[in-house]
């Protein structure tokens, strides 16, 4: 029987050998013939000569999560191919480099080897060694067009657009696909029982990372300071930003810059700088991963307490420490959520796609100026380095910044008394001025100091208590400005939270224990402090599971400890070996709940 | 830190600068440092040259760190904003908010615990991002707030009040200014206004990273025999290299000195800036010269002062970033969102 459109393949390559991009143009390429695929890169810390994998999921139903089971393999690495061989599901089909023959590791009778000589075939065609090594991925690339059904002017006119401007590459890249087309056309059987068609699922949606998205976000939103010290997997979104703020942030008439970046000697003063900027009134961002927003704690205390509008991307890798820096988790939960010492605490937003990844990162600059605080998106390095179907990104004309309480020169005229950390609206949030301002008003002393009402230093008990009062009034102004947990409730009796890259198998997940008559009711939080709807879903549900990317439950601890549960509430379903959570890992860990505790599903299955 | 309003009275024989105000309206609150303090020296200096330049008081961007030199931005320009930030990253900071409004004139005051110890990464790499600033170290060589540990500024031998020597290498901030790209190196001594006041000028004027490291002795610490950086040895031990002196448009030439000691050098806003040379030797254009001679001097325990580098023709971070002349914190949403047309196209690239 044929299947179309819904697959899973993975392809082992060496890093630094050039498959990158083959592999990214047949994504691409699949998007293009409009079926919705879902791309992940799972690549070592190191620029050449480790193993590295590129998956790419192939969905119809739209399932983007990551799958255990590899339909299709492209086994290009000696070094792996003994446990690539053994990833392949049984029936599954594996693409090998047949020149030296069959590999005798290749030892499993139930899947279906496909051998093509790929290095004997770009020998004959290519001189230059460089060119060897890069077309062989080039040459698989024309094979599985054939194989999959892939339309072959979509890939050529990729081709064509990837080299402008570098036009003899073109024609050498063509002839490699066409060495692999024909070679599949006459020697092997073509297509598969697995292959793709046209699609019109995808309507006006595109292909793109989560970094580049956020990027795009902070340029709408209104950055114009990026100060930012390079570490995987946050680094694309720092560079995104540069490249197309080139593009969108040019004054017309004098060619100069709308923007700043910096690029600091380290992730501390990356932070100073975007505080510097931002109490100077510049919407300013850095974005980062877990060890920088270690070194970032103390100045997140300056800014929380000084109450300085920052905006922080924490594109999540594995911890603790240096970790596992190219795999993924959501660890950083508590690290950033009450980053520094002293009494802190600090908003978060998960966004769990691309486009949310957008609106986020614009969006958390109005909440930034609004709450005149640090506002943390917390990403990670599944949802931030790899592309993916996503919603078009789109902005409204008529939106306007929310600049939050900010006095100019005529509103200070109008002011009898000037008190930068006066609760005059009963919000918790006191008017700022900016420097250089007014004349003779609105000037204050920011300080990381305790201060009264006015600014000025003080240690007095009941000044500062009133102070820290105050943070905790608008510690709960943020609650309703932040946004709300996305809830589908049918009243059942179970429920799932889960955020973040967590949602992206979630509905397969569903699906698959709903065919084993288990329904739940979901919720997706997507920011920190948790508005009123997340306890009323906990305390409607009699059985509630929370699905996290990280060992100790950080997001439970949290909910536990805001909102006064108990612990025994909340049952977790925690993945946390670094690659993306699959689907059937966690409809297992629910259906094993069910099992062991002896819970009635809705239908009965029997087994 | 100021407990007591200083009361707003003028006294009548106070001159009025070009702007119509006077030296009160350039001061601060009441300094809560120690009697005798350098620093409230240094603070004053800061006050005498805003107040002569005329530059409205309220358009000063004041930061700081940690430490008794960090706390001085309260006590001069009262009508700016100022910004105590963290112990020894003040640079980053500042660095933000010149980024976000070039138009304010940027002042940071540290410590020498602050740039030379903890904030010693910051220090260097604010220099080598040619910051538009004046920077100032206070620098007493002693962690005076946490009651007179060496700081990394102590020459070597120089000993604490109990007479402990230090054992360590001094890291002197002069010296790496000028290896790392300031375009603008002073030294001076709190003890010495009429040095210090000219320099202060001319580092607000100077386009580009303006550095003065200003001995400024502490009291309760480090002003003991024993030490090289009390009132006495500064004293003692000080040879004035350059003075500088910044001539405004408005001013008049009123000291003629013997041809050839005389270098003039114009500045941005169409000031003069004139620097006298008090050494045949030294050439105050000349970095790597400039570095030997700091050097030298100070293997031999002399302290050498006055402008001993500058590059007239400087550049600032601005100007390396290519960014707008309107300040970035000035843009408004026609300015800074590209709107849904172009969205339009950024989503047809991801197609």
């Amino acid at each position: 029987m044929t299947t179309y459109n819904d697959f899973v393949i993975k392809f082992a390559n060496v890093n630094g050998s050039g498959s990158a991009s083959a592999n990214g143009m047949f994504a691409k390429a699949l998007f293009r013939m409009g079926i919705p695929v879902a791309s992940r890169n799972i690549f070592p810390s190191n620029i050449q000569g480790l193993p590295t994998w590129f998956e790419v999921r192939v969905s119809e139903a739209e399932h983007f999560g990551r799958r255990n089971e590899i339909d299709i393999m492209v086994a290009m690495n000696a070094e792996t191919f003994e446990s690539d061989v053994a990833d392949l599901r049984s029936g599954g089909y594996l693409l090998f480099d047949s020149t030296k023959g069959r590999d005798p590791r290749l030892a499993r009778d139930d899947i279906e080897p496909v051998g093509v000589p790929i290095a004997r075939l770009v020998m004959g065609e290519f001189q230059d060694p460089k060119q060897r090594q890069l077309f062989k991925n080039i040459v698989y690339l024309g094979v599985l067009t054939s194989l999959l059904n892939i339309d072959f002017s979509v890939i050529t006119s990729m081709v064509s657009t990837q080299y402008k401007g570098k036009d003899e590459l073109i024609q050498p890249n063509i002839h490699a696909l066409e060495i692999g087309r024909s070679y599949a056309e006459n020697y092997l059987e073509c297509p598969l029982p697995i292959q793709v068609r046209h699609s019109e699922k995808l309507g006006d949606r595109i292909f793109i990372d989560g970094n580049t998205a956020a990027a795009l976000g902070a340029i709408y939103g209104g950055a114009t300071v990026c100060a930012w010290y390079p570490i995987t997997p946050s680094t694309s979104m720092a560079e995104a930003f540069e490249q197309h703020a080139k593009q969108l942030r040019i004054d017309n008439d004098t060619s100069q810059r709308k923007f700043a970046i910096i690029q600091a000697e380290d992730e501390l003063a990356a932070l100073g700088v975007v505080i510097g900027a931002g109490w100077n009134g510049a919407r300013a961002f850095t974005a980062t991963s877990g060890p920088g927003i270690s070194l970032m704690t103390e100045f997140l205390g300056l800014a929380y307490f000084a109450e300085i509008p920052a905006v922080l991307f924490d594109i999540q890798r594995a911890g603790p420490s240096t970790g596992m820096p190219t795999r993924t988790q959501q660890a950083d939960l508590i690290a950033a959520a009450y980053a520094s010492h002293g009494d802190t605490k600090h908003p978060l937003l998960f966004p769990a796609t691309p486009r949310e990844c957008f609106d986020f990162a614009a969006n958390a600059f109005d909440y930034a100026d609004r709450l005149q605080t640090p506002i943390l998106v917390m990403s990670d390095l599944d949802l931030g380095m790899n592309e993916t179907t996503t919603e078009a990104l789109a902005w409204d004309d008529a939106r306007l910044y929310d600049r939050g309480k900010v006095l100019s020169s005529e509103e200070l005229d109008e002011v009898a008394t000037f008190g930068r950390y006066l609760d005059i609206d009963g919000d918790g949030i006191g008017y700022r001025t900016l420097p250089g301002t007014h004349p003779s008003k609105g000037a204050f002393f920011t300080r990381g100091t305790s201060r009264d009402e006015f600014a000025t230093y003080t240690e007095a008990p009941e000044a500062y208590t009133q102070n820290m009062d105050r943070l905790l009034s608008k510690w709960e102004t943020a609650r309703d400005i932040l946004p709300a947990a996305e809830i589908t409730s049918q009243n059942r009796r179970a429920g799932i939270i889960y955020y973040g890259t967590s949602a992206t198998p979630m509905s397969e997940s569903l699906a698959m224990l709903d065919e084993q008559g288990v329904e739940l009711d979901t919720m997706r939080i997507r920011a920190f402090p948790f508005g009123a709807e997340v306890i009323e879903f906990i305390d409607n549900h009699e059985i509630v599971f929370m699905v996290e990317q990280n060992r100790d439950a950080q997001m439970k601890m949290m909910m536990v400890n805001e909102l006064d549960l108990l612990p025994s509430s909340i049952q977790s379903i925690l993945y946390y070996g670094g690659m993306s959570i699959s689907a059937d890992f966690i409809a297992q860990e629910v259906l094993s709940y069910y099992q062991v505790n002896n819970i009635p599903r809705i239908k009965v299955i029997s087994t | 830190m100021t407990f007591v309003p200083k009361p707003k009275v003028r006294h009548p024989l106070l001159e009025f600068n070009e702007i119509g105000l006077t030296r009160r309206d350039y001061e601060g609150s009441v300094s809560t440092l120690c009697a005798g303090c350098g620093h409230d020296s240094v603070s004053a200096a800061i006050t005498i040259a805003c107040n002569e330049m005329s530059i409205p008081p309220h358009r000063f961007a004041k930061l700081s760190g940690i430490g008794c030199s960090s706390k001085t931005p309260s006590y001069f320009l009262g009508a700016s904003h100022g910004f105590n930030s963290v112990h020894g990253r003040m640079p980053s900071v500042a660095t933000g908010a010149n980024l976000a409004n070039h138009e304010l004139y940027c002042i940071g005051v540290s410590g020498d615990g602050d740039s030379a110890s903890i904030g010693v990464g910051q220090f260097a790499h604010i220099v080598r991002r040619k910051v538009n600033m004046l920077y100032i170290v206070d620098n007493n060589g002693t962690y005076g707030l946490t009651k007179g540990q060496f700081s990394a500024t102590n020459d070597r031998g120089s000993t604490s009040k109990r007479g402990v020597p230090n054992l360590y290498s001094p890291i002197d901030l002069v010296s790496m200014a000028l290896q790392v790209g300031a375009s603008f190196v002073a030294r001076s001594f709190s003890g010495d206004k009429t040095q210090l006041v000219p320099l202060i000028k001319a580092a607000l004027m100077h386009k580009g990273f303006a550095f003065i490291d200003v001995i400024s002795p502490c009291v309760m610490f480090n002003n003991h025999n024993g030490s090289t950086k009390s009132y006495q040895y500064v004293r003692e031990h000080t040879a004035a290299m350059v003075d500088a002196q910044l001539i405004t448009p408005h001013e008049e030439i009123s000291v003629e000195y013997a041809p050839g000691t005389v270098k003039e050098v114009d500045m941005p806003d169409g000031s003069l800036l004139r620097l006298r040379k008090l050494s045949e030797t030294y050439d105050p254009h000349d970095r790597i010269g400039a570095l030997n001679h700091v050097q030298r001097a100070q293997e031999q325990g002399d302290v050498i002062t006055g402008l001993l580098y500058v590059d007239p023709i400087a550049s600032d971070l601005h100007e390396v970033l290519e960014t707008t002349s309107t300040p970035l914190n000035q843009l408004v949403e026609s300015d800074l969102c590209p709107g849904s047309e172009a969205l339009d196209g950024v989503n047809a690239s991801f197609r």
